[in-house]
């Protein structure tokens, strides 16, 4: 094998909470992009693929380890590397054309010679007629493809994509990627090689020749698995199928256990980070699980495609319900548990007394709150308590996302109560 | 620009060919090139302190004096600019400059404006001995004080705001900082600053024609302008020539309105990244000759290849000298927080010598007793402005057609200097026999309530019509209605327009307590007046010690009042 096109060495990355403890965001990665391969990464949010892609990208620096693009060290963006962001990242006060150049002319590409360049970019990814559009008057996918005429149009070894499709329709998105396929297959972009970052386990198998698959808290290479399968890849043939239920079954069971969560395995604390779920998708979700087809048990692919949900939708719901004791996952399969079936036939007001146990039984946090509210002889508390103590595991950020689902859940279940304008929480009317 | 003629792929080329629209817009060009060298000219005249500056009633002379006086204003703003963005990008950039630049702003930003003035001039005349200059720039000064401040915190704020995938890809693409900074951190900034920027200038026209006749230690200079027009119009108890002085006034504001408004914040427009918060999509006349006219391609062409020159020649600097990468060292930053503490201290221990020498510990009670009627007047003056033109404003805001012919006027009324009318006060005053204290509080309040009244209308129309109709059909009415629905819809905008209201009205204090008719003058007891009076007697000592007491006034104000007003409106009566 020829020398890679991009390897990482023990990368690490730590990030300072507010009250300056360092959290590890991505821990020892060995990556290694060969020659003529496309990789997809996947993993749940939090699992630090995107900070990842900008590690190779030379945007971050990694606090351990060394990025290397044939044999050079990456510490800064370099040339032969391009991006492709998720929100497209377009200036809007430039025409497609000006877009384009604007790599060019950072480059210190003349005026005829950018022109041609940009020009037959544009032409290259089906976006002719358009060079003079400012990017408001084009339509998401329209706007995706300036974004990928703008990355081509510097002719990079390496195209590294973050989650590209994801602000797409799945039409638009499918076209695009199916576009981009066609170009790389065919050899028309000089480009040797494809990281791309997603959160759709399909468009991951669909184009990927390797998929890695990240694990959380910190984010580690959990699996990688190579794809063999020729291209064009239709969606419904078996082998796609079957890696389909390989990448979802390595995503919804934590590495080192059996796959189920509940009594035996190991305890979370007050600082986990609990998936951003609402009650109300909850619900709807458990509804939708007791009904046919599925009578209680569902293939998650198959659940996924048939209610329309994404990963990044799928996934928090699911470990929430894993969380609470109402449905246990194996091997791609999710089953409501004898609790979450019991849930599902109460009736509104019903629901709310097995909620609110399962919720003080199963999350440590909503526990904690409700403990630290019936000690406190006012039965009030601040909520930036609370939210000081996150911070001692989680970013700024990600503390209070944690704590305003908890406050949610517990609003509902009626553990305990919140004021929005002092901030406080606390046992009013109970 | 001679490679593009080969390209057939995009009508570059004729792009810069003449056409019939730089008919229009040439002679425009040239007329304000030529203007630009006789006010430069007529402002660096000899002129020695002392000798008057004749200041004739003829109204022919007036098209004259406005062009003076719209000429400071442009060199105020065109000052108001290099320092917004200077100053803005030193402290976004820098975590030191941060720690200094932005709370010395937000003081600047309560220095009553006139009080730059009186605190100045006397510098700027011994800066350039001999020539009329020193006192231009003294005037030219105090309106870019009026401007350059909010300026300055749009800018540092758009700075702080540039969407996070944008600066990744300048930097993914190789843009150099010289490069980043205009062709993305500026760009960003654009429709924050115009919309400012036009505010200010809108503002500015109180200050221009309040900055032109200046007293020094006794000695009244006026430069030739609006400004001085009227205040010989004063001095001679010329009724007819305030009203030319009005009408040529009202022609600058119409011009100003037309020619750079409106096209200003069209051609913004363009730099916005959501289209959806346009609000009015009609392009105006004067927008559209200069987008036809071929001249200001050729303009733009040159910028934008000027600016390439400018960065190839920093890349080639910077290629020569090895990069450093900067990392934060924490003993250096306490070593330099530490010295900024002991400059403060002894800044502040100076300033307390210095106006202790004069004055004794009464007189700066009294003062603060002054700073406390001035206040009453302000906070009086703007309840009584609200509840007369919120009513209004409301009504005018729901009925949409209304609102849109509306605005423009508000817009106006705002920008008219409101001085301009004080003279008719007087004599009103005077013919009525009224009680000065009270009756010359309005003059405080007569520009700035035109913000109230304009927050009032926008807050009014951005109330979603699915809300309305949701309470209609509730059935909620009259008192409910008002407490439930359109006063919380309207008050985030409301305080806006309070917050802008009281600011210019401590500002117009200055000039409105004291007014001047012929030889009467009619004085209201207040900080206002005490800060004219030492100004015109040249007292340093207590023009600082009056000024000092104001500003602390309005940062209290600001902090005590407005900011928690502000943090209310935001967090709870937002319409999101």
């Amino acid at each position: 094998m020829s020398e890679p096109l991009l390897r990482t060495k023990a990368v690490s990355k730590t990030y300072q909470t507010p009250d300056h403890h360092a959290r590890l965001v991505l821990d020892h990665i060995e990556f290694t992009l060969r020659d003529g391969e496309i990789v997809a990464i996947l993993g749940k949010s939090g699992s630090g693929k995107s900070t990842f892609l900008r590690i190779l990208a030379g945007l971050v620096p990694p606090n351990e380890g060394i990025v290397e693009y044939r044999g050079i060290t990456v510490g800064q963006p370099i040339r032969g590397i391009a991006m492709v962001f998720q929100s497209y990242a377009l200036f809007p006060w430039l025409t497609v054309l000006g877009n384009v150049e604007l790599g060019l002319e950072a480059l210190g590409i003349s005026g005829a010679e950018r022109r041609r360049r940009a020009v037959s970019a544009i032409d290259l990814i089906g976006l002719d007629g358009f060079e003079n559009a400012y990017p408001k008057e084009l339509s998401g996918g329209m706007r995706q493809r300036v974004g990928f005429a703008r990355a081509l149009v510097v002719d990079p070894d390496i195209l590294l994509l973050d989650e590209p499709f994801s602000s797409l329709d799945v039409l638009t998105a499918e076209t695009l990627r199916g576009d981009l396929l066609d170009l790389w297959d065919a050899r028309r972009i000089p480009t040797k090689g494809i990281v791309i970052v997603s959160h759709n386990i399909e468009e991951a198998v669909e184009i990927a020749d390797r998929i890695l698959i990240f694990s959380n808290d910190p984010g580690r290479i959990r699996a990688q698995i190579p794809i063999s399968l020729p291209r064009p890849r239709s969606s419904e043939s078996a082998g796609f199928r079957q890696v389909v239920d390989q990448v979802y079954t390595l995503l919804t069971t934590e590495p080192g256990r059996d796959g189920r969560r509940g009594a035996k395995a190991e305890p979370i604390g007050i600082g986990f980070r609990l998936p951003d779920a609402s009650v109300q998708q909850l619900s709807g979700l458990i509804e939708r699980l007791t009904e046919a087809p599925y009578y209680g048990r569902a293939d998650l692919p198959h659940l996924a495609d048939e209610e329309n949900l994404d990963m990044d939708e799928l996934f928090p719901l699911i470990e929430t319900l894993q969380l609470l004791g109402f449905a246990h996952v194996s091997s791609g399969d999710i089953e409501l548990t004898p609790l979450g079936r019991a849930y599902a036939e109460a009736e509104m007001l019903a629901r709310k007394p097995i909620f609110a146990e399962a919720l003080l039984k199963h999350v440590p946090l909503a526990a904690h709150i409700r403990r630290v509210l019936d000690e406190r002889p006012g039965h009030r508390a601040p909520a930036a308590r609370f939210l000081r103590e996150l911070e001692d595991y989680l970013s700024e950020e990600e503390a209070e996302r944690v704590l305003e689902t908890v406050i949610n859940w517990g609003r509902h279940a009626e553990i305990f109560a919140y004021d929005y304008d002092s901030e406080v929480l606390n046992l009013e009317n109970f | 620009m001679e490679q593009r003629w080969g390209l057939p792929l995009i009508a570059w080329p004729s792009r810069l060919r003449p056409n019939l629209w730089d008919l229009v817009a040439l002679p425009m060009v040239l007329g304000l090139i030529a203007l630009v060298a006789w006010g430069g000219i007529a402002m660096s005249a000899r002129y020695q302190i002392g000798e008057v500056l004749p200041i004739s009633l003829d109204p022919w002379r007036l098209p004259e004096y406005a062009l003076r006086t719209v000429l400071r204003m442009v060199c105020a703003l065109v000052a108001s600019l290099v320092f917004s963005l200077v100053y803005a990008a030193v402290a976004a950039k820098s975590r030191q400059g941060e720690k200094i630049l932005i709370p010395v702003l937000d003081i600047l930003q309560s220095v009553p404006i006139l009080g730059f003035l009186s605190i100045t001039v006397t510098g700027f005349i011994a800066l350039f001995p001999g020539r009329l200059l020193g006192v231009e720039c003294a005037a030219i000064f105090a309106i870019f004080t009026s401007q350059a401040w909010n300026m300055t915190f749009s800018v540092y704020q758009s700075l702080r705001t540039v969407p996070a995938e944008l600066i990744e890809a300048a930097r993914m693409y190789h843009l150099s900082p010289w490069r980043r900074f205009w062709r993305l951190e500026v760009p960003h900034a654009i429709p924050s600053l115009v919309w400012n920027m036009m505010m200010s200038v809108s503002g500015g026209w109180f200050f221009v024609v309040a900055s032109e006749a200046i007293t020094v230690g006794g000695r009244t200079i006026m430069l030739p302008g609006i400004g001085s027009y009227i205040a010989t119009a004063i001095n001679q108890r010329a009724l007819a020539a305030i009203g030319y002085a009005v009408l040529i006034m009202f022609v600058v504001i119409l011009l100003y309105d037309q020619l750079l408004f409106r096209p200003l914040l069209a051609w913004s427009r363009k730099f916005r990244a959501d289209p959806s918060v346009d609000e009015d999509n009609v392009r105006p006349w004067f927008f559209i000759v200069l987008q036809r006219a071929r001249v200001f391609d050729l303009v733009q062409a040159g910028m934008l290849e000027l600016n390439r020159k400018i960065d190839d020649a920093l890349a080639a600097l910077a290629r020569r000298g090895p990069s450093v990468e900067r990392r934060p060292r924490p003993e250096r930053e306490r070593l330099f927080d530490i010295s900024l503490l002991g400059l403060a201290g002894a800044a502040a221990a100076w300033i307390i010598t210095f106006i202790s020498q004069t004055v004794d510990l009464g007189e700066i009670g009294w003062v603060f007793l002054l700073g406390l009627v001035t206040a009453a007047r302000v906070l009086i003056l703007i309840g009584l402005a609200s509840l007369i033109w919120v009513p209004i404003g409301v009504a005018i805001g729901l009925r949409p057609h209304l609102a849109d012919r509306v605005q423009p006027i508000v817009q106006f009324l705002a920008a008219f200097p409101a001085n301009l009318f004080f003279p008719v006060a007087v004599v009103l005053i005077l013919q009525f026999r009224l009680n000065p204290e009270i009756w010359l509080s309005p003059l405080m309040i007569l520009g700035t309530q035109w913000y109230i009244l304009f927050n009032v209308i926008v807050g009014t129309t951005a109330l979603p019509m699915e809300l309305q109709r949701a309470a209609q059909n509730l059935g909620v009415r009259r008192a409910l209605w008002w407490r439930r629905v359109i006063l919380p819809a309207i008050f985030p905008a409301y305080v806006t327009g309070a917050v802008t209201a009281a600011g210019g009205s401590w500002n117009a204090s200055i000039v409105s307590e004291v007014v001047q008719w012929g030889d009467t003058t009619l004085t209201a007891t207040g900080i206002g007046a005490y800060i004219a009076r030492t100004t015109v007697e040249g007292d340093s000592a207590r023009i600082a010690l009056g000024i000092g007491v104001l500003c602390l006034y309005v940062l209290t104000f600001n902090r005590l009042l407005w900011r928690r007003l502000y943090d209310l409106a935001a967090e709870r009566l937002r319409l999101d």
